[in-house]
């Protein structure tokens, strides 16, 4: 047996986590760099894997195979294709970056207790939810998937409701006003909990049908169900699939989240600290995505398609309802999180064009949002951590007193909008092009989500950076060296996959090609072939 | 010896047989060695309590108690080694006891949650000690009035109640028999020996004594009543069949039967004694496993009984319970399938819904965990239900992983407290992470294994039993289970929220320092839930290979 490279990947954060948690009470320090080295030495597994893998190779590459429950048909199996290369790369990428960012996220604000450590307990969840996200890029099996991806709930409950924005915190403790600490309290927890009984429904209900799915076809395998449904060997009543494809994509649809099983995203992102809601947004969610790509299509392909006009009007919905409400929005955080159901609707609608362009494109589009988020994200929780405010109202001419800070947060926002130039207008035009071959009034219609996009990242950036310098805003410090180290890498890779996607690309396409064979579905003679071809050759 | 022997030639003149005809009842004592070793040490330890110094007492008793149990369980291992549990299964005892797989695994599972449970009975350091005395969860003289001066003087006198082992060795040996019972009768008997014991623990509290003793009464009434149940079924099937034994009883019920005598012939054609009578022995098997709509003394008694007692029996209780009604419903009564299903369907859908909705409501800790094992006998049935060898396996393995977690969960349950003994108040529970961290993440585990979590043995559990169900055909049974697990998971989340996102109270209770005794009972609990969380495969194979009834 050779070197289990992808159980090591997952592993190593894992052990981390252990090690990190273990770190002494009085040793907050050690403890992070403790979870950094391994995010790193993970960061560099993972582009050793991405190394490992051929584009043009078998499906499933650096495969493992282990017995693990027979009884219940389970085996350890883990494989990755394109896909899952591409999103472990980018948690991988990311998680470094987000364990930089909350370097003060979690320290003690007084010495409570020489028990209570919380710097150890975040850092060690966070490497826990990583542990767990890249697992399930790397299952090939629906039990082990499964395992994992009910399992990353817990971890991740306890990063949003333990863990709350220190500037919002300590500025109600600076009024010694106590109640309003307790109402902030009160409402993390409101938000942890509806993160948690949202996705462990789905997840729930997930079981049942993994369960039904054992009943009908006898075992987990997904590369074995995948080819015993392609060979025609393995029947399935057409009721039964469908219900059991309903039952999985409920999961997912609420991990993702789409519209209208959307709404803890923005009690979580909102109640959440900065990075942690970028763990929700960019790492943890994908796997929603992720899964309908691998385990929707591939295991229901009929039913797959059955479902996809219903799943694109959904999709619809939340591109234009998530951008929409974006506009409304009062609060930085929540802004994004609204920014983001609406480009999970892309992702989804990318997903179920059923065409190679709009599955690249998705694909390609779950990187890309992850890294975007994160910039502007990262970058909104350095702003608010500064005037200890959520609030859009209570900034206001920053771009005069921390330019830096303005910059960056202008180039995520950007970003967020599809600029061409970086790298989600790639992503966007590459699923609004495959989705308008098959689709053309959907692709229209989504169209609409662009121009709201540019009008509430614009807006904020015109009430927070530009105007008048407000009082409380004077004092502001420019980024510090730990700030700028988390954005500026996010930047560069913005602008360089927005330049030359082909690394990736050149992974996804293969893998996209499968996927879509699952389904059996080959692109839609080109009706448009001119301006697409146009398209792609001026990006 | 003379006067016997004249008996004997009185009785032979009028019977008119020779002295060597009478068979005298076999007995295969090797087989039966688990339950005898643990009888024989309850009745030492009633000679224990008669003779040995009250001093040492308490250390006699322990050493007694956890030695038999452990030994009781060596002779487990040593007769499942011997294929006891496969091919050399059969009924022993004149017909009485099976010694078969089910039996086997359900006896070791019982005998191991005993020894842990019995470590959380010899506890005493966790209450301040009274008058220099160290003082366990039970009451310094049960039979005191509590309040009364000879209740003062008997604290002062430092007096414990050592008793408790013998009982609860006593209350071991019946569960021993009862899922291995083989006739009507010997099932009744092993009810009996091991429900008295209990109303008697369930009275004994230290703290809280009226509530204690009133949690008694009403196990012993509702206890006695479904005693009555079982018995009178017991007697209409009798009718029915003309035999106590489940083998003859089956062959009755299956159309199987041989030797048709003229009564046999007049009686089993009465289908409504048997149905009666089947329904009436099920309703009391149910009141044992707290199904509803049989479930109303759970809470009570789960709140007032001395937590250890509570783990105890919440664990041991429900698994010999599942023992019987499993060989009752497999070995018995297969030939009723199609009458007992749809009723044990309705049980198992309301059970479950109900446990995990009543849950909800619960602001004590007690409380919630009793609604919660409403809610786990209700997923059981579920596998029960399933009728088929996976059914049986995988209700033996939800058993075992089962019995640990809840054990566990009361055995942190003691550890928190405050002026007034146990703070089982759930308000009283806020911000307990923050004060002791590991306590409330151990039993934050443990609420985990409880609402199902994967990684946990809850999870192992359930996907075995609703696994099975949807084999066999109770797919509806996996949905109202999917959904009552995402209700019951709303307050198993709700304690630890209590636990880690709640501030601290001034006044909060503190977690006591248990001894090592209750410390092992917590680790054990602990690494039982996450070994059969994470690699489940051996128990699975275990469970599997013992799940054949011998008939």
């Amino acid at each position: 047996m050779s070197f289990p490279l992808l159980t090591v990947t997952a592993a190593l954060p894992a052990v981390g986590a252990v090690l990190t948690a273990a770190v002494p009470a009085a040793r907050r320090t050690a403890a992070k760099w403790l979870a950094l080295l391994f995010s790193l030495a993970t960061l560099a597994l993972a582009v050793l894997v991405a190394v490992r893998f051929e584009p043009g190779g078998a499906r499933y590459q650096l495969t493992e195979s282990r017995a693990w429950i027979a009884d219940f048909g389970v085996r350890y199996e883990l494989g990755v294709d394109g896909i899952g290369v591409a999103l472990i790369a980018l948690t991988a990428l990311l998680i470094p970056f987000i364990i930089l960012a909350g370097w003060h996220d979690a320290d003690p604000l007084e010495n409570k207790s020489q028990r209570w450590r919380p710097t150890q307990g975040f850092f060690a969840l966070i490497l826990m939810v990583e542990a767990m996200v890249i697992i399930s890029f790397e299952a090939t099996d629906v039990f082990l998937f499964y395992i994992f991806f009910e399992a990353m709930l817990i971890p991740m409950y306890f990063l949003i409701g333990g863990f709350g924005d220190r500037a919002t915190s300590s500025r109600s403790a600076a009024a010694a006003a106590g109640g309003t600490d307790e109402n902030a309290a009160a409402q993390r927890s409101y938000a942890a909990v509806k993160f948690l009984l949202y996705n462990l429904v789905g997840g729930l209900i997930m079981l049942a049908a993994v369960i039904g799915l054992y009943v009908v076809a006898g075992n987990f395998s997904l590369q074995e169900i995948t080819a015993a449904r392609a060979a025609g060997t393995l029947d399935m009543a057409t009721n039964t699939e469908r219900l059991l494809f309903l039952g999985f994509f409920f999961a997912f649809a609420v991990k993702a989240p789409l519209w209208p099983l959307h709404t803890w995203l923005p009690n979580a992102m909102g109640e959440a600290t900065a990075p942690v809601a970028v763990l929700i947004t960019a790492v943890v969610d994908k796997v929603g995505t992720f899964a309908m790509l691998r385990f929707c299509l591939g295991l229901f392909p009929d039913a797959s398609k059955w479902a996809t006009p219903a799943i694109l009007v959904l999709a619809l919905i939340s591109i234009v309802y998530g951008a929409l409400v974006a506009v409304g929005q009062r609060d930085i955080k929540r802004l994004v999180a609204y920014a983001s159901i609406s480009h999970f609707g892309f992702i989804i609608m990318g997903i179920f064009a059923m065409t190679s362009q709009g599955q690249s494109g998705a694909t390609l589009y779950m990187v890309n949002h992850g890294i975007s988020t994160a910039a502007l994200m990262l970058v909104a929780g350095f702003l608010i951590s500064r005037r200890g405010s959520r609030l859009i109202a209570d900034y206001g001419g920053v771009q005069k007193v921390a330019p830096v800070l303005a910059g960056t947060f202008l180039i995520g926002g950007l970003a967020t909008l599809s600029l061409p130039g970086l790298a989600p207008f790639v992503s966007e035009f590459l699923v609004l092009v495959g989705t308008f071959a098959r689709y053309p009034v959907i692709g229209i219609i989504a169209t609409i989500g662009i121009v709201l996009a540019a009008l509430y990242t614009l807006v904020l950036y015109q009430r927070t950076m530009t105007g008048p310098v407000k009082e409380e805003v004077r004092t502001m410090q420019d980024l510090r060296l730990r700030e700028v180290l988390v954005v500026a890498p996010l930047i560069v890779l913005l602008i360089g996959l927005g330049v030359y996607p082909k690394p990736l690309t050149q992974i996804i396409n293969p893998a996209v090609e499968h996927t879509l064979s699952d389904v059996h579905e080959k692109d839609p003679k080109p009706q448009v072939a001119v301006e697409a071809k146009n398209g792609e050759a001026a990006k | 010896m003379s006067t016997t022997a004249a008996a004997h030639g009185l009785l032979t003149l009028a019977a008119g047989e020779p002295i060597d005809r009478i068979p005298a009842p076999h007995i295969e004592y090797a087989q039966l060695a688990p339950t005898l070793i643990v009888v024989g040490a309850a009745v030492l330890g009633v000679l224990v309590e008669a003779f040995v110094p009250r001093r040492s007492r308490y250390y006699v008793q322990v050493f007694l108690a956890v030695a038999a149990l452990a030994s009781a369980f060596a002779a487990v291992v040593g007769l499942a080694a011997g294929g006891y549990g496969g091919d050399k299964a059969h009924i022993a005892a004149m017909g009485a006891v099976a010694v078969d797989g089910p039996a086997l695994f359900l006896q070791g599972i019982i005998l191991l949650s005993a020894i842990v449970a019995v470590f959380t009975f010899a506890e005493r350091r966790l209450d301040p000690a009274a008058h220099g005395n160290r003082v366990d969860s039970f009451a310094a003289q049960a039979a005191s009035v509590p309040g009364s001066e000879s209740e003062k003087a008997a604290v002062k006198a430092g007096f414990t109640t050592t008793e408790v082992f013998p009982l609860a060795l006593f209350a071991v040996a019946g569960m021993l028999i009862f899922p291995a019972a083989d006739d009507l009768l010997t099932l009744f008997v092993a009810l009996e020996v091991f429900s008295l014991p209990l109303y008697l623990l369930c009275a004994v509290a230290r703290r809280q004594r009226l509530m204690s003793q009133e949690a008694a009464v009403k196990y012993f009434l509702l206890g006695a009543f479904s005693s009555a149940f079982l018995l009178f079924g017991i007697a209409l099937v009798y009718g029915y069949a003309g035999s106590v034994s489940y083998a003859a009883i089956a062959d009755v019920v299956d159309g199987t039967v041989t030797k048709i005598d003229p009564a046999l012939a007049d009686t089993m054609g009465n289908d409504a004694l048997l149905l009666i009578g089947g329904a009436l022995i099920l309703t009391g098997l149910l009141f044992k496993v707290g199904a509803v709509p049989f479930h109303m003394w759970t809470p009570d008694v789960y709140q007032g009984a001395p937590t250890p007692v509570t783990g105890f029996m919440a664990a041991a209780t429900k698994v010999a319970a599942f023992g019987a009604l499993l060989r009752l419903l497999y070995v018995v009564l297969p030939g009723l399938r199609w009458d007992w299903r749809p009723v044990m369907w309705g049980v198992a859908i309301l059970t479950m819904l109900a446990g995990a909705v009543i849950a909800v409501t619960q602001t004590d800790v007690k409380r919630l965990l009793a609604y919660s094992s409403i809610a786990h006998a209700g997923f059981i049935l579920a596998g029960v239900i399933a009728t088929s060898a996976q059914g049986v396996q995988s209700v033996l393995f939800y058993l075992g992983a089962y019995s640990f977690v809840t054990i566990g969960a009361f055995a942190v349950v003691t550890l928190v407290r405050d002026a007034g003994g146990e703070a089982t108040h759930l308000s009283k529970w806020a911000g307990l992470g923050r004060r002791s961290p590991l306590t409330a993440a151990v039993f934050a585990v443990f609420l985990l294994a409880f609402a199902g979590i994967p990684l946990t043995s809850g999870f192992a559990g359930k996907f075995a039993v609703f696994k099975a169900a949807a084999e066999g055909g109770a797919g509806v049974l996996v949905v109202v289970g999917v959904i009552s697990s995402a209700i019951a998971a709303f307050f198993y989340i709700r304690v630890i929220v209590l636990m880690f996102f709640s501030e601290p109270k001034a006044d909060g209770p503190t977690v006591a320092v248990p001894s090592p005794l209750t410390m092992t009972t917590i680790a054990v609990g602990v690494a039982v839930t996450l070994v059969l969380g994470v690699a489940p495969q051996y128990f699975l194979d275990l469970a599997g290979q013992a799940s054949t009834f011998v008939r």
